[in-house]
């Protein structure tokens, strides 16, 4: 991998929160899967247009309207680039990933799938990827069958093909939330087609910390958030093929996405406007467009390499100072795994220990991080799950492993 | 900031670590279940009551320390008791986790709440005080079901 020298204290400089203690002690923030912290880039962008330039779009003729549209679509752009989308007319913004795969699942979902179609999912889908798909279970009783999971948290392909046979559509993870396993993207789009079924990719976990290539994957549909890759929350996108969206009935009805209005009915607008009702989030999409800039500055292939040296180095730190007291699921080959720790410790409740840690103001979460059947295959209720981002370095590392000696102590184990 | 020693007390950790009136009960007696949507803490809790007497409580799942320990804390102080008390001490217990409050005119009850007590620190750790009630609000559900 082709990788430039990074100045990550820079980097970790840039995110104000970071500077924040809590009883004089620093702010070790390892839950950046969940939501991640922002740089003054993306807080000056939003502040600034707030300040100095806010106003509608796509409906007034001022000027500073016209700018405000600017921007906007601007941000577009930037997201097209950044993930190598044919074109800007395939990135809708949405209020998250999870709106975008309910969006496909309501609107291409429901024009294409009917009593007994076949959604294949895996095992280790968070509810985002697996709710939306239910819902049409009750309202069009499709079925849905599931990729298993490898002993070291892998998607088990070997059934692969007879589980595609006659399905629809197979939505997947790109990068799982809980093990962190990083799924063959390509492999999989591949295989969906092979079998005449459409390939979406839940990408909300991947987007953050990987070049991304729409393209390249051959996928139909991704999604994913911007609170998860340094821009506010409230603002997701969805990509599509443009062929996909154009044949898709549209989403939410409202202003914007309507070429015309009669008192008979409507016709809808153009894509993207077309899944885009309503006033949008125009100061969080800016903010996303600050967002791509500032990490395509620091560049995406830097930033993975920047989290797989992490991921070994706080695999092994916690492997040598516990031994078999501490289980991390998923894969050991940080090749195969992003930056996503969940774990067991010495028996005790993930609860607790995230109560523990936040006494030395180290941040993860603690739950079953919305992925309730994969916690029961793991045979977990819950899990704690540190995950980490550009902002942090060994030292936060070390934190952690230090943290959890204070949970041995409490519990005396 | 609150110590972790207000939170973990020892007889706190004395139930977690063996919890009274773990089990079940076949019917008649009644049961009810209770998720924590946050972190997954799941408990069921199986009630016999007879003439008015919860006569038998027992307690499953699995949970947090303080889910744990509040379960099995709650089910020894609830054991044999009316009715009437056990919603006095499921109130009592409430207004303790500062989630219920006394009316103004309301009467002066008498409840004792003996190891209980410990669970006050709870009251300091907002993030918690749902672990603490989710085997109260399962109790109330039991006894529900029961009439």
């Amino acid at each position: 991998m082709n990788t430039t020298r990074v100045d990550w204290a820079a980097v970790k400089a840039d995110f104000p929160v970071l500077q924040r203690t809590i009883d004089n002690q620093r702010l070790v923030y390892l839950d950046s899967a969940n939501t991640s912290q922002k740089p003054n880039a993306v807080i000056d962008a939003m502040t600034d247009f707030m300040r100095n330039g806010y106003a509608p779009i796509n409906r007034s003729a001022y000027r500073m309207a016209g700018e405000a549209t600017d921007l906007y679509e601007g941000a577009r752009s930037k997201v097209q680039r950044f993930i190598n989308a044919r074109s800007v007319n395939e990135v809708v913004f949405t209020k998250n990933a999870t709106e975008s795969i309910n969006l496909i699942a309501q609107t291409w979902g429901r024009a294409n799938l009917s009593k007994g179609d076949v959604v294949v999912l895996t095992h280790m889908e968070h509810h985002a990827n697996i709710v939306p798909w239910h819902m049409l279970v009750a309202e069009r009783e499709i079925e849905l069958r599931w990729i298993p999971l490898t002993e070291d948290g892998q998607l088990d392909l070997s059934n692969l093909s007879s589980l595609l046979d006659g399905a629809k559509v197979l939505s997947f993870t790109a990068m799982s939330n809980v093990l962190g396993t990083i799924t063959p993207v390509k492999q999989l789009c591949a295989a969906a087609h092979a079998a005449g079924a459409i390939a979406i990719v839940d990408a909300c976990q991947y987007v953050p910390h990987n070049v991304t290539d729409v393209q390249a994957w051959g996928a139909d549909f991704a999604t994913f958030s911007s609170h998860k890759m340094v821009g506010p929350s409230g603002v997701g996108v969805l990509w599509g093929r443009e062929e996909l969206l154009e044949a898709m009935p549209p989403f939410l009805g409202g202003g914007n996405m309507i070429a015309d209005v009669r008192l008979d009915g409507f016709t809808t607008a153009e894509l993207p406007s077309k899944f885009e009702a309503g006033t949008p989030p125009i100061v969080e999409v800016i903010g996303l467009g600050a967002a791509v800039d500032y990490l395509a500055n620091i560049g995406m292939a830097n930033i993975r390499q920047h989290e797989m040296n992490l991921t070994e180095y706080a695999l092994s730190t916690l492997s040598a100072r516990y031994g078999d007291d501490i289980v991390i699921h998923g894969p050991r080959n940080v090749e195969v795994r992003g930056a996503v720790l969940s774990f067991a410790f010495r028996g005790i409740h993930p609860h607790d220990i995230s109560q523990i840690l936040d006494e030395k103001n180290v941040c993860v979460r603690a739950g079953h991080h919305c992925a309730k059947p994969l916690m029961k295959l793991l045979g977990a209720n819950a899990t704690a799950r540190a995950s980490f981002y550009i902002y942090n370095d060994q030292t936060d590392a070390d934190a952690l492993a230090d943290a959890l000696d204070g949970a041995s102590d409490i519990f005396g184990v | 900031m609150p110590g972790l020693e207000d939170l973990y007390r020892e007889i706190i950790l004395d139930h977690y670590r063996t919890p009274r009136n773990r089990g079940e009960l076949a019917p008649p007696a009644v049961m009810a279940e209770g998720h924590n949507p946050l972190c997954g803490d799941e408990i069921t809790i199986y009630a016999q009551v007879e003439n008015g007497v919860l006569v038998d409580v027992k307690v499953s799942g699995q949970g947090c320390s303080i889910s744990q320990s509040s379960a099995s804390m709650m089910s020894q102080a609830v054991k044999g008791k009316s009715l009437g008390e056990i919603q006095a001490l499921i109130h009592r217990f409430k207004v303790m986790m500062s989630i219920e409050e006394d009316a103004d005119d309301a009467p002066v009850v008498e409840v004792k709440m003996g190891d209980l007590e410990a669970l006050q620190g709870v009251v300091k750790f907002p993030v918690r005080i749902k672990c603490a009630i989710l085997s109260w609000n399962t109790l109330l559900q039991a006894l529900e079901n029961a009439s």
